[in-house]
């Protein structure tokens, strides 16, 4: 029997503000509100939202040569990143495809990490496995919001000067109405925004000061989709899985050049020989030249009909208003301007790979 | 004029030998914001139960099924461009299809607003 869906301490904040619940890797989470997703996604664009993200894995890893340990197990530096500072990785498996992606933050006497809702059940055993001597915390006593937006440094700032003093992938301690809460400015939309780790006794009363500002409104997981599709953000379990690796993904950004050089992470040896002769497939953003939105799963098509990928991410783009999607094709299509078929129920409709985002992102670097 | 509904959330009106059929208000607001409707092409004959189109919502794709046998003689073309229409007005302007009816004794097997209203709750 599956067990019953988990809330976050949030819940009933949400169903009070009209939240439609769903089940979400096994937790019961908005969805949306009264709003909608396409006001939500806008509101997010223009002014700032409001997310409950507690459903996420927070972590503390402590003690000595954690830096150097972590670096074992994800491609990414973790010596040189400087207290303070965040940094987006992945775990890869022996054969160089993603485990899960993650933020790492170095808070001085500890790393702090954030992985994925359906993953954090196999990322804790992971890394209490492979990083010896570390100690390896779950906390289950704090709730993770995200107000991203233009307005978030000014939704956040005035409960919390701090917050304005910090850049893109920064992490400071600070007090939000009198809780001591760690404030992240990063996010997952492509705007400026913090991910903030709150005391769950106090999750309520912060949540309910953003909220208290008119131009933060509560945002579910519908538009947290389409925001990070149209930033070209990918989502663990579509774009990006076991199989997959992070130079097929894209993601050699997050790969610093001394890991690149040295290696010594799981499946190095396929990741530096992509990273040198190149990939078979490549992840790209795809635009359908019609409206009818491409899903997952939807079939890629070079003009001559032969297949050449598919879609791992599809939707309507509410602030692009057209469909936008991102998948897989083999490295000789993965050109911005090719143009592509989408076999769409059996029938195909034309496309044009492009590049991502199809929303320029918005940091505050 | 008569209004019936089906299982699947439609709505179907009667004029001569010639019916409209359009989604509900509920089913609309259960699909959430409209973006893309694809239609039938005029002259395509179907049967009770077959999938005739499929509305697109920013969440996800569900499939429009026939009420009854017979044949589109319309398709309603302000959906290709204002598909959203169908989250405002479903039960009226944002009506799907014109279609000649096949078999008229099928309308029977069909709900009035009564038994539609406590389909749904």
């Amino acid at each position: 029997m599956a067990d019953a869906p988990k809330r976050t301490v949030l819940y009933d904040l949400h169903v009070e503000l009209g939240g439609k619940m769903v089940d979400f890797a096994g937790w019961e989470m908005p969805v949306q509100y009264p709003m909608g997703i396409m006001g939500e996604h806008a509101q997010c664009r223009e002014k700032a939202g409001l997310f409950d993200v507690s459903h996420m894995g927070q972590v503390i890893l402590r003690g000595e040569g954690v830096a150097e340990k972590l670096e074992s197990i994800a491609p990414s530096a973790f010596t040189t990143l400087p207290e303070g500072k965040a940094r987006y990785t992945f775990f890869t498996n022996e054969d160089g495809g993603i485990m899960d992606d993650l933020i790492v933050t170095n808070a001085g006497d500890h790393m702090f990490v954030v992985v994925n809702a359906a993953l954090r059940h196999q990322d804790i055993p992971h890394m209490a496995k492979h990083l010896d001597g570390i100690e390896v915390i779950e906390i289950f006593d704090r709730a993770l919001v995200a107000v991203q937006g233009p307005k978030a440094e000014d939704v956040v700032g005035e409960l919390c000067p701090a917050a304005r003093e910090l850049k893109f992938m920064e992490s400071t301690l600070a007090d939000i109405v009198g809780v001591e809460c760690r404030i992240s400015r990063l996010g997952y939309t492509g705007e400026d925004g913090y991910e903030i780790s709150i005391p769950e006794g106090d999750a309520e009363k912060v949540a309910r000061a953003f909220l208290a500002d008119d131009d933060c409104a509560p945002s579910g997981l519908g538009a947290r989709d389409s925001l990070r599709l149209e930033a070209g953000l990918c989502l663990y379990g579509n774009d990006i899985d076991n199989s997959t690796s992070p130079v097929e993904a894209s993601l050699n950004w997050a790969m610093q050049k001394r890991r690149r050089e040295e290696g010594g992470f799981p499946g190095a040896a396929r990741i530096q020989r992509e990273l040198s002769e190149g990939a078979e497939k490549k992840l790209v953003g795809i635009k359908p030249e019609g409206r009818a939105p491409a899903r997952q799963g939807v079939e890629v098509q070079c003009v001559d009909g032969n297949t050449i990928g598919a879609i791992t991410s599809g939707g309507f783009g509410p602030t692009v208003g057209a469909p936008v999607a991102m998948g897989y094709v083999s490295t000789a299509h993965a050109v911005p301007g090719e143009k592509v078929n989408l076999i769409i129920r059996g029938k195909a409709q034309p496309a044009e790979i492009v590049s991502l985002p199809f929303v320029k992102q918005n940091y505050k670097r | 004029m008569t209004t019936y509904y089906s299982d699947d959330h439609e709505w179907i009106t009667v004029d001569g030998d010639i019916a409209t059929i359009g989604i509900t208000q509920h089913a609309a607001d259960q699909l959430g914001e409209i973006v893309f409707v694809e239609q039938k092409d005029v002259g395509d004959d179907f049967e009770k139960g077959d999938e005739i189109g499929v509305i697109e919502s920013v969440k996800a794709a569900s499939e429009i099924y026939a009420p009854v046998d017979g044949e589109v003689v319309e398709a309603n073309g302000t959906l290709e461009d204002a598909p959203g229409s169908l989250n405002e007005n479903p039960e009226g302007d944002a009506w799907i299809y014109k279609v000649k009816l096949a078999d008229k004794a099928q309308l029977e097997d069909l709900m009035d607003l009564d038994g539609y209203k406590a389909l749904i709750g």
